[in-house]
């Protein structure tokens, strides 16, 4: 099948998905008990106040008309207002993005880094002791949420060894020279090492937290491709040539091993986003997922709707690269 | 503590860390006065839309914002930006005396027009006030040299209370309608003691001093306020020293905390758990409620649950409000309970059943608090089923009149007057009542509009007796606040449960 006609039709299926999920999600938070008004109801408040504040706010219209009226403008780009911030949702859920996206990079990376040194030294050491302290930790790792690890990063390095930040993204006395809400991103950029000092404060825990359960996956997955690739004849060939273990492991069986963990890696990517909404809660970080508890709290409908939707862009945005990279490195599918 | 070699380098490793990123340290001189707020502030605007009739974020809005009149910590209103108020002899006007001298955050005076403009707009329906019900009963808003006049549309009591209450604050009319809502959103301005220095929403708001302001510079003059919703990160975050102030933590900590490094205080605020009895079911049946009630001991739930952070009530009065009569009470007495089922037919072999209502985690111990009320129930002879539900779910039954037959709430009424807690709970066309009786209702509904105030406080205490005596509603409690600071500053609490920076002082 030519690549362009897959590209084609994956795109098809996405803008499918995506409509899908705006008509269930504008649904299900209407059918969901609580609305908006009930919140914001102040004691003394009549029928005609309900009325009123009703149709302030476009809810006393018909559901479908509702529907209607949000995505006509969802297709131009506008995602309405925020009831509680009575800001545009769009440009509320765009300025937070950046933050959730440094955030699950930097716990991607770091879940890598730990995962990855797992798996080599249970690799290396495989069948002592070692691999099974590996295999205890990992076993650790994945029972533990990440928010409980979250609460016992924080009674670690910020109570007891007070040496990174609680909460926050940024520590406010600081002047802000950037032009955009990558901060970590930028800071580099502007050669702001104290700036990048302060944010990776602010970043540390909550981005470990989010990556040791999935470090604990890499780090099981890639040991098992390893283990099994040292079995393969062309490893044996390298060991026959008098290389050493450790040079076996990372210059010949990694590169082979390393291939489905890496499409575990992108699949995970937006578990990684997903887990955000609870750990950026507990850290009182300010992004997307912070921001998403808010909105259900206070009921705040559009901006339920454009965090999902936004959501919902990258989860199937990264399962669209995925999938167009599996075209491309496997020509089977291609030619299929 | 040992300290061996490794122990001491991790620590010496820690200690140059923690400098070298800046944390702060306790024993530390404070500077920038830092505090942990356990809610975030969606929206600047304290006059119009949700965050409005927040009663979480009024705390942060009163340090940029000044209210027409001010609240003392005790409750009682004081002079503010109005200096005088009163009603004209027939009750047909209202006048009020504008403070003079005073500016606004960017210089500019404040002026009398302000005060009517304010009344005004939010008096207007299409302003999206939610409390425009009140605001709307004063029209015809004039100035007359530094006094504001007002008709009165409808004869209102507590008119005056709500300008120290949900959104009675004062906001710079010319710049307002300069820069409109969106720009006031991203620069707000008012005439309290602190100005808005940096915003980051969900994450903090940075405050400078206001040097002008007419009730004296505050002491601290840089204040931020980090928004951690999260109770543990909290006290992570007053324990590490990160933050100087915090509030809203779970009682056992707070005990555990408030002797070491930390100081702290608890005071009563005006803030009640209760229980709303629909009637509907056996709620309709007089013994069933009385023995409900009696069956509560709430002492041992005060003491036993929240460590004894609480205040034991029997009316929706606490000691603080206007209406409040210590005479009206409802004592536990399992006896007395068991004999008024019994009279019903009902015991602990044949139990009456319904159903109650609570949230869980929405105020400190309110579910456990709720099975420990159905585990008092149950030995004389009542037998509830908790059914758990999210506090949007109880506005949203509340509001049609759905409720279970028993419902667990909290109700806040920090102006303390009786129309804002028996008032709004207990009248029936209300949609804040579950309680339609029309017995209550035609107790209640003269003294909505009446004029003489010790008549009218009167009336509210009739009302509360009423209501004790036949069980229409269940009190609970009066919830302590507390909050944990560091020993280098000191913490005024305010009643109504608002943490006020300008309050608090250096050691």
């Amino acid at each position: 099948m030519p690549f362009l006609r897959i590209l084609l039709l994956r795109l098809l299926t996405t803008a499918i998905t995506l409509a899908g999920v705006a008509v269930i999600v504008f649904f299900v938070i209407r059918v969901v008990p609580g609305n908006p008004i009930a919140m914001m109801l102040p004691p003394g408040a009549t029928e005609a106040d309900i009325a009123r504040l009703s149709a302030l706010y476009g809810l006393d219209k018909p559901l479908v008309a509702q529907f209607g009226i949000w995505i006509a403008g969802v297709v131009q780009g506008d995602f309405g207002t925020s009831i509680t911030t009575r800001q545009p949702v769009l440009d509320l859920v765009l300025g937070r993005l950046p933050a959730t996206l440094e955030l699950s990079i930097m716990a991607l990376v770091m879940a890598c880094l730990l995962g990855g040194a797992a798996a080599l030294t249970g690799t290396r050491y495989r069948g002592g002791r070692t691999e099974g302290a590996i295999d205890v930790a990992n076993g650790m790792a994945l029972s533990v949420p990440d928010f409980l690890w979250g609460l016992v990063l924080i009674l670690l390095f910020g109570v007891l060894v007070p040496v990174f930040h609680i909460s926050g993204r940024v520590t406010p006395s600081l002047d802000l020279p950037f032009a955009t809400n990558f901060y970590l991103f930028e800071s580099l950029i502007r050669l702001r090492f104290d700036l990048w000092a302060d944010i990776v404060a602010h970043m540390f825990m909550p981005a470990l937290a989010l990556a040791i359960p999935l470090a604990a996956i890499i780090g099981q997955l890639l040991k098992q491709s390893l283990k099994e690739t040292m079995n393969l004849d062309y490893v044996t060939l390298a060991r026959t040539k008098g290389y050493g273990e450790t040079r076996v492991i990372l210059r010949e069986a990694l590169r082979n091993a390393a291939l489905p963990t890496l499409t575990l890696v992108g699949v995970q990517f937006t578990f990684l986003i997903g887990g955000t909404v609870i750990i950026e809660r507990l850290f009182s970080y300010e992004g997307l997922g912070n921001m998403a508890i808010d909105a259900v709290i206070n009921r705040d409908l559009p901006l339920i709707q454009g965090i999902v939707i936004l959501f919902a862009v990258i989860f199937t945005g990264v399962n669209l690269i995925v999938d167009l990279l599996y075209t491309v490195l496997n020509p089977r599918l291609r030619h299929g | 503590m040992n300290l061996n070699r490794r122990s001491l380098l991790m620590l010496s490793a820690a200690t140059v860390a923690a400098t070298s990123i800046g944390l702060p340290s306790l024993a530390q001189q404070i500077d920038e006065l830092v505090i942990a707020y356990n809610v975030n502030l969606p929206s600047w605007d304290p006059t119009t839309g949700p965050s409005a009739v927040n009663p979480t974020i009024q705390g942060i809005y009163q340090s940029v914002f000044d209210q027409f009149i001010l609240q003392q910590p005790d409750l009682s209103p004081a002079p503010g930006l109005l200096t005088e108020w009163g009603w004209s002899d027939d009750k047909k006007q209202v006048w009020m005396t504008v403070r003079e001298g005073v500016t606004w955050h960017d210089g500019s005076p404040f002026t009398a027009e302000d005060v009517a403009w304010n009344l005004a707009r939010v008096a207007k329906p299409e302003t999206g006030s939610p409390i425009q019900f009140v605001w709307g009963t004063l029209a015809n808003h004039r100035v007359e040299g530094n006094k504001v006049i007002a008709d009165v549309a409808q004869f209102d009591p507590t008119i005056f209370k709500w300008m120290y209450f949900l959104t009675g604050y004062v906001l710079p009319k010319a710049y307002f309608e300069k820069v409109g809502a969106e720009g006031f959103e991203a620069a707000p301005i008012g005439t309290g003691p602190y100005m808005v220095e940096k915003f980051e929403r969900n994450a903090f708001v940075r405050l400078k001093a206001n040097a002008n302001y007419w009730g004296g510079k505050p002491d601290f003059d840089t204040v931020t306020i980090k928004f951690v919703p999260d109770a543990a990160a909290r006290v992570a975050e007053v324990e590490s020293g990160n933050s100087h102030v915090t509030l809203e933590m779970p009682y056992e900590e707070y005990d555990r905390l408030k002797g070491g490094p930390l100081a702290g205080v608890a005071t009563p605020i005006s803030d009640i758990g209760m229980i709303f009895l629909n009637d509907i079911d056996v709620m309709l049946d007089p013994n069933v409620r009385k023995a409900a009630a009696h069956a509560i001991d709430k002492q041992a739930i005060i003491d036993r649950l929240l460590s004894g952070y609480g205040v034991k009530i029997d009316t929706l009065q606490t000691p603080e409000y206007a209406a409040y009569d210590a005479s009206i009470t409802v004592p536990y007495d399992e006896a007395k309970a068991v004999e008024l089922l019994a009279a019903s037919g009902f015991g602990p072999d044949n139990p009456v059943k319904f159903k109650i209502q609570t949230t869980k985690g929405f105020k400190p111990k309110d579910y456990e608090m709720v099975q420990a009320i159905v585990g008092l129930w149950r030995k004389v002879g009542i037998e509830a089923e908790i059914e758990v539900y999210e506090i949007a779910k109880h506005y949203e039954l509340r509001a049609a009149d759905q409720l279970a037959p028993a419902a667990f709430y909290n109700w806040g009424n920090s102006v303390g007057d009786p129309t804002t807690s028996t008032g709004f709970a207990m009248f029936g066309p209300s949609p804040h009542s579950v309680w339609d009786g029309q017995d209550l209702i035609d107790m209640i509904g003269p003294l909505w509009g009446e004029a003489d105030e010790a008549k009218r406080i009167e009336g509210w205490k009739a009302v509360d007796r009423y209501i004790a005596e036949n069980a229409l509603v269940i009190p609970l409690l009066q919830y302590v606040q507390p909050i944990l600071h560091a020993p280098g500053v000191v913490v005024t609490p305010h009643a109504s449960g608002a943490l006020l920076p300008h309050l608090m002082k250096r050691a």
